[in-house]
């Protein structure tokens, strides 16, 4: 296993209390394997990618219990020192928003240039024209005259692909992609999916792509972790997820979907709210929005329960759901 | 037919580009709306789709008049409010509501729930007389499925779907027939999303609503509708009803527009057809001559630069009763060779 998380933990301290953020997550990736990271606002999705990339804001943030293990050794374990040249190079992220993650003062050449010069000791003049390889490689057009330009002279997408640029610049073996599509529109979107996807098969890279989207999951995922108030609650290949969800959370988000292909009057709704991270419901996170809740989940919180060889479920009642 | 709810016809809005500051001369004009027509009849849900830039967001400010157009008309039972001032255009504009995209900022964060969907009775006294007011504010929460007694709280001790309930209690304080909703759930979750889009279907069966719903996620926007008008770069370039435009596109950039569409099922991705546009869209204030997509069109030809093509039912198609046979703007409107 190229990245595996084991039961990690993150709190934040706020006004309010202790919000424990991420709760126990446990998935892992493979190199050359996309792994699918599913989430509503809140569930922690992102806290635990920058968990894992030593970009935790903290204090407030603070990694409590758990294990990071990539390629068998413990980030957490290791000093900053160690984990910032593992950054970049072994491992790196894509955001969301590539207008506010790039530097609006200095050049895309400069910043894609940097990657070089920290880490490989290069001269400025060699990263210049690395920086213009990158920016071909991902398909920006002009890009010897584009390369000095600064992010605002690009469009969305095009900030995108400088992002990914970024990311991919010293070939790392592991590639975080934190809702790198949110913000573009679908023409735009299927393009940049399409990019990445391609660079991952080139480079045989692992993928974690946390994101919101069923659509984009089903699109490119091989396995899919769901997570619901800081807990990984389900984990599947792509196929059997959407098939028979084996968690009722799962299947919901799947049915309140609405489709190109199927126009009801309805749409199937989970009633109530994702709770806050300073009040996670006892027992089961879940309980009180779901259908199939019973006595005990409200007081038991569920084991990851082994569905099959591949599944697992965070469910009293996997099998109904399974069933449903 | 009856007479439509709403008519706009050559809906144009350019924003003048100047330079020189004593010596003012326009150099140009984003022209984000660039001659829309559609209409809109009594109980119907007309959805808007398009890209960010394509002038969705201006037409619904113009349609509740917060941005004056710079030429066409918008016909609201058959008077053109575009012309209407004062007393006459403060009736018509209590009949056409709007409901935000952001429901973080559009609600002030100082104003109680209470003020918020109150406010506008301050404005239109009419339509409740003063006592009435609270009993009135709490009947919407109710119908919106917020608890009556919230009235007192802030829009920050709420979640982003709750407050987007308080935005459409709002735009049914003064008991509208038309709603025009720009965005309404793209901000929110997939879950409460759900909530929001059936909330929107009851009112309209309730309250015997219309609805301008605009949007960029196009399954949303086919769940919701009757008919669909697809816009491109400040006009519309496909219209139909919805069956029509999604499972018989004729204009390019519909098709392109459906295939890229992520479908939440991983089975389709290997018989999926996709079409991957190249190139951004072009900006507003340098419009390609003729054909607006033809920069991005793998159909375009000589004639597409030259002539612009008209929103009309294709020829082709003008026989029979073919669900092909709805308003394209292409001059080579044709069915994609595998449906999409």
């Amino acid at each position: 296993m190229l990245l595996e998380l084991r039961d990690l933990h993150v709190e934040f301290r706020t006004r309010d209390g202790v919000a424990k953020a991420v709760d126990g997550v446990s998935y892992g990736v493979d190199a050359g394997e996309t792994l699918a990271v599913l989430g509503e606002s809140g569930s922690g999705k992102s806290v635990t990618a920058q968990a894992v990339m030593g970009i935790l804001d903290s204090p407030p943030g603070r990694v409590t219990a758990g294990e990071v293990l990539f390629e068998g050794r413990d980030l957490l374990k290791l000093k900053e020192e160690e984990r910032r040249k593992i950054r970049g190079a072994e491992m790196a992220m894509i955001f969301q928003d590539a207008l506010s993650s790039l530097n609006p003062v200095l050049t895309v050449g400069d910043q894609l240039g940097e990657m070089f010069v920290v880490h490989r000791g290069m001269s400025k003049k060699d990263a210049r024209s690395k920086a213009v390889e990158l920016m071909d490689r991902v398909r920006i057009p002009a890009a010897r005259e584009r390369v000095r330009q600064y992010p605002h002279q690009f469009s969305g997408g095009m900030r995108q692909r400088i992002m990914i640029a970024m990311a991919m610049a010293l070939e790392p073996k592991l590639i975080i992609a934190d809702e790198p599509t949110t913000a573009l529109d679908v023409t735009v979107q299927a393009q940049v999916m399409d990019l990445l996807a391609e660079l991952q098969r080139e480079l045989h890279m692992g993928l974690i792509l946390i994101t919101h989207d069923l659509g984009v999951v089903a699109d490119v995922a091989d396995k899919i972790a769901v997570m619901y108030a800081g807990r990984t609650v389900e984990k599947a290949p792509v196929h059997d997820l959407y098939k028979s969800p084996a968690h009722p959370y799962t299947r919901g988000l799947l049915d309140s979907v609405p489709r190109l292909d199927q126009k009801g009057r309805e749409l199937y709704a989970i009633r109530g709210l994702p709770p806050s991270t300073t009040s996670v419901p006892p027992g089961c996170a879940f309980h009180p929005r779901c259908p199939l809740a019973q006595d005990v989940c409200r007081t038991d919180a569920p084991a990851l329960h082994r569905v099959d060889e591949h599944r697992v479920s965070a469910c009293h009642f996997w099998r109904e759901s399974l069933d449903a | 037919m009856p007479e439509p709810i709403l008519e706009v016809r050559g809906l144009v809005k350019h924003y003048p580009l100047t330079r020189g500051i004593v010596l003012r001369k326009q150099v140009g004009a984003v022209k984000a709306v660039d001659g829309v027509d559609f209409h809109l009849h009594r109980g119907e849900t007309l959805g808007i789709v398009g890209e960010s830039g394509c002038g969705k967001s201006t037409v619904a400010k113009m349609l509740v008049n917060l941005e004056k157009p710079t030429a066409g008309e918008i016909r609201y039972k058959g008077e053109d409010i575009t012309r209407l001032s004062g007393k006459a255009l403060k009736s018509v504009r209590r009949n056409i509501q709007m409901v935000f995209q952001d429901p973080y900022t559009s609600l002030n964060p100082r104003m109680t729930v209470g003020d918020i969907i109150g406010e506008a009775y301050d404005i239109h006294p009419e339509v409740a007389p003063k006592g009435d007011r609270r009993g009135r504010v709490q009947d919407l929460l109710d119908v919106v499925g917020l608890n009556p007694e919230y009235i007192n709280r802030y829009p920050h001790q709420f979640s982003g779907g709750q407050r987007q309930r308080i935005g459409i209690a709002r735009g049914l304080a003064l008991r509208p027939e038309i709603i025009v909703a720009d965005e309404p759930v793209s901000a929110l979750d997939v879950s409460v999303q759900a909530q929001v889009i059936n909330l929107m279907g009851r009112l309209q069966d309730e309250f015997d609503l219309s609805y301008i719903f605009i949007a960029h996620d196009l399954s949303i926007v086919r769940h919701i509708s009757d008919r669909v008008g697809v816009m491109y770069l400040g006009r519309i370039v496909e219209t139909g009803r919805d069956a029509e435009i999604y499972d018989h596109p004729t204009h390019p950039y519909t098709q392109a527009l459906l295939s890229a569409v992520p479908v939440p099922d991983p089975e389709a991705r290997e018989h999926r057809e996709r079409i991957i546009l190249a190139g951004d869209v072009p900006s507003p204030t340098n419009i390609p001559s003729g054909c607006r997509f033809r920069t991005r069109c793998w159909k375009a030809q000589e004639r597409c630069a030259l002539e612009v093509p008209a929103l009309a039912v294709p020829a082709v198609f003008r026989t029979g009763s073919d669900p092909a046979a709805h308003d394209s703007a292409c001059h080579f409107a044709q069915e994609p060779v595998r449906p999409v």
